[in-house]
């Protein structure tokens, strides 16, 4: 797949060249595509005089990077303190067996990426669930059933 | 007191995810149909700690009335029986149990959280904020100092070092850069204290920072930011532009030569970035591997200048001791931990959230007082794990502990961050031990051996014990290879990683053996050690079982006991969380 390395070029362009900008660039960069592809890496190192490798060095280290596209909605499972003691492996486990992908996998249509996220900051809702931006407490294996139907139904529509 | 009438909204993460945003947005139409428009400030404010859904605060002749759980569609009956009415809306009152959430608290760092606007510096000003800097930037900075070593505050990040301490090293190193770092990367995952606080009052952290600054002699400094938490991040953003636009910050600080500048890094998913020099070479734009200390980040920090590195909860500690004095700040707590500090309380508690108490309460008190009980009363207290995968878990025989420094660290489990998970009968302590050490081993940076490679051998074998291949000789192993990772880890992760595994293996041995020696789990979590069949003498044949399992594996009819088809179970356990009667074995 190409991408549109214009993009890429814009986005180094506004960024300062000092110190510490080579993570806030691959944050822009995967904000633009979604996920920080080669030839966005390959442009990175050259504008800035690095080596390909550190880059990947930085961007394997931060669970945040990645380096294939994502599904359309990623389902976040909290498996912080809270929410295991609550039961969300189960809830974990039930996505993982329903969607036919393994934590970290995207479904073969494109529309589900499966993740695990240590808490989300809302403990009080456990076990917590997120697509996409929306945030969902006291997931059961029900409910979970309900907000894939959901959404499944929501990129239909927006086809 | 003003008699302004207000309602207060409370939109945090937590608030937003309940629905808050149309709870807000009916108001508004309600109140404008209603002709109230005018008499009524709608205030978003953060969120109070305590989850309840939506809660929404009407102030005005009748007092303060607190609703819980407003649905979007309840906003309508609220404004026709109370603000037209005059009269309470009674099913959406708080009930008791709120009131006594809060009652047994001591709020200073959360006072303003869930009552101002965080997103209005006006409202911050209103409630005492940037008086410190007001008076303090006037004064020699050593007495900044000097006020916060008075007041015996220690940093609320996990290691409890005396914070005037730390800041005199910063100010006495030699050099002409100095930074400011606020840690903000709240890693310890069951703790959500910082979020609240940058969401609720990050006018707060804020003005902490630049008093800090004032003291050492910064120019500069940085809050790096969890990426988990946007609105904390958008809520910071707001802060800053507005209190530069005031003249807080930025050049000359209100009129005086003094300049102080604020910028936002937000962390990229890493939890060993939380370790100050971890962070510091994130900031840096680097992997985020930790350095050996010393030197340490106040003689050589980022970019090799002498740093101060404080945690979110103990800036916003700063501006209420400036205004109010040292001696007002150590009339709280104990000889040598003073103040208050504030414990996400989560797990098995009727009311899970944020808790701010003086320090040296039992932990007993906090369950029961705040907390509400248990949340099943069924089930009893089974342990309470503290400070997160740092930390470790006591049995119910220590809930007499005093939440201090050196007594938690007495138990071999450490303050931490405050996270307080709250575990009854239906936890496995192994589970939890197993959990704790996966998660150190995903988030070990993989620079030091004891550390990527030991912990990795830990979590192998408790996987075994787990799924019933453990053997007595397997603890042994546990517990030497425990110590030896603790004393030859590079940083604090390493370091403290094997403490949830080595505080369960001493206080749950009984828990331990029966997964050893009778591969059994009684706790019933270990999937490979339930059998997966009823107990015919405590099912009551209400069928939860077989509605609950997604595999209809279940066989039940109206009046019969449940019956598990081995062939079909997936082994999922949705049907041992349905039963309330603990009849699945
Ligand atoms: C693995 C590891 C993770 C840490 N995570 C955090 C964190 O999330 N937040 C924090 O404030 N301190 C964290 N710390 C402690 C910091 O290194 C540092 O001690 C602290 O920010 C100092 O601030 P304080 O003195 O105000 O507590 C962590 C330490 C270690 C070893
Ligand atoms: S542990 Fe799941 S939201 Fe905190």
């Amino acid at each position: 797949m190409s991408i549109d390395i214009t993009k890429v070029e814009s986005i180094l362009a506004a960024s300062g060249r000092g110190k510490g900008v080579l993570i806030p660039i691959l944050q822009a960069v995967q904000n633009e595509f979604g996920y920080v592809p080669r030839e966005a890496v390959d442009c990175v190192a050259e504008t800035l005089d690095v080596f390909p490798v550190d880059i990947y060095g930085i961007l394997t280290f931060y669970s945040q990077f990645y380096l294939e596209p994502r599904g359309r909605y990623t389902i976040r499972v909290c498996q912080g303190t809270a929410c295991h003691v609550m039961g969300s492996k189960e809830v974990l486990d039930h996505f993982s067996r329903q969607l036919g992908i393994e934590d970290g996998g995207t479904t073969e249509d494109g529309v589900f990426s499966l993740e695990r996220v240590a808490c989300l900051g809302c403990c009080g809702m456990a076990p917590v669930v997120a697509v996409g931006e929306e945030f969902y407490g006291a997931v059961d294996m029900t409910k979970a059933d309900e907000l894939i139907a959901t959404w499944r139904a929501k990129a239909e529509e927006s086809e | 007191m003003s008699t302004e009438k207000k309602i207060l909204i409370c939109l945090g993460t937590s608030g937003i995810a309940a629905g808050g945003k149309a709870v807000l947005a009916n108001f508004e139409t309600h109140l404008a149909q209603a002709g109230k428009a005018d008499e009524y400030r709608l205030v978003s404010v953060g969120d109070r700690g305590l989850f309840r859904d939506v809660l929404v605060d009407v102030i005005d002749g009748l007092g303060r009335t607190t609703y819980e759980h407003v649905r979007p569609e309840d906003v309508e009956d609220i404004v026709q029986t109370h603000i037209v009415g005059g009269e309470l809306y009674a099913p959406r009152a708080a009930g008791a149990d709120y009131h006594e959430f809060f009652a047994s608290q001591t709020r200073i760092v959360l006072a303003n959280c869930g009552e101002i606007n965080p997103e209005c510096i006006d409202e911050y000003c209103a409630a005492g904020g940037y008086a410190a800097l007001q008076a303090a930037i006037f004064e020699p900075a050593h007495m900044l100092t000097d006020t916060v070593k008075a007041s015996g505050l220690r940093g609320r990040g996990g290691g409890g070092f005396p914070t005037g301490v730390k800041w005199q090293f910063t100010a006495d190193a030699p050099g002409e850069q100095k930074y400011i770092i606020c840690n903000a990367d709240e890693g310890d995952p069951g703790a959500f204290m910082d979020r609240a606080i940058l969401e609720g009052d990050p006018h707060a952290v804020v003005e902490g920072m630049i008093l800090a600054g004032l003291a050492v002699g910064a120019t500069e400094g940085y809050i790096y930011c969890r990426a988990e938490y946007p609105l904390a991040i958008a809520r910071l953003e707001v802060a800053i532009a507005q209190a530069t636009e005031r003249g807080m910050l930025g050049e000359s600080i209100l009129n005086t030569p003094k300049s102080f500048t604020l910028k936002i890094k937000a962390g990229a998913g890493a939890f060993v970035c939380g370790e100050e020099t971890a962070l510091i070479a994130s900031i840096e734009g680097k992997r985020g591997n930790p350095v050996s200390k010393p030197p340490f980040p106040a003689q050589s920090g980022l970019w090799g200048c002498p740093t101060l590195i404080n945690n979110v909860e103990t800036f916003a500690n700063v501006p209420p001791i400036v205004r109010n004095g040292a001696e007002w700040f150590a009339q709280y707590g104990t000889e040598n931990s003073k103040g208050t500090k504030v414990f996400a309380l989560a797990g098995k508690v009727k009311n899970t959230g944020l808790v701010e108490v003086p320090m040296g309460m039992t932990i007993r008190h906090l369950v029961d007082g705040p907390g509400g009980g248990m949340l099943v009363k069924r089930l009893p207290l089974k342990g309470v794990q503290l400070g997160g995968p740092s930390g470790g878990c006591l049995p119910a025989s220590l809930l007499d502990t005093p939440v201090d420094y050196e007594s938690i660290t007495q138990t071999g489990a450490i303050m931490g961050s405050g996270g307080m998970v709250v575990m009854d009968t239906q936890s496995c302590m192994v589970d939890i031990a197993r959990f704790f050490v996966e998660f150190t081993v995903a988030e070990s940076c993989g620079k030091c051996t004891p550390c990527r490679v030991g912990l990795k051998r830990m979590l192998e074998i408790l996987e075994d014990i787990c799924s019933g291949q453990g053997t007595p000789a397997h603890l042994d192993f546990l517990s030497e290879m425990g110590e030896t990772i603790k004393s030859m880890s590079l940083c604090g992760l390493g370091q403290t990683a094997p403490n949830p595994v080595l505080t369960t293996m001493k206080y749950y041995p009984e828990e331990y053996a029966a997964h050893v020696e009778d591969r059994e789990c009684p706790a019933h979590v270990c999937a490979e050690l339930v059998d997966f069949v009823v107990d015919d003498d405590k099912c009551i044949r209400c069928g939860a079982c077989s509605r609950a399992c997604p595999a209809e594996a279940v066989h039940w009819q109206k009046g019969q006991l449940a019956k598990i088809d081995s062939d079909r179970c997936i082994q999922c356990k949705a049907c041992i969380s349905a039963c309330k009667f603990d009849a699945i074995r």
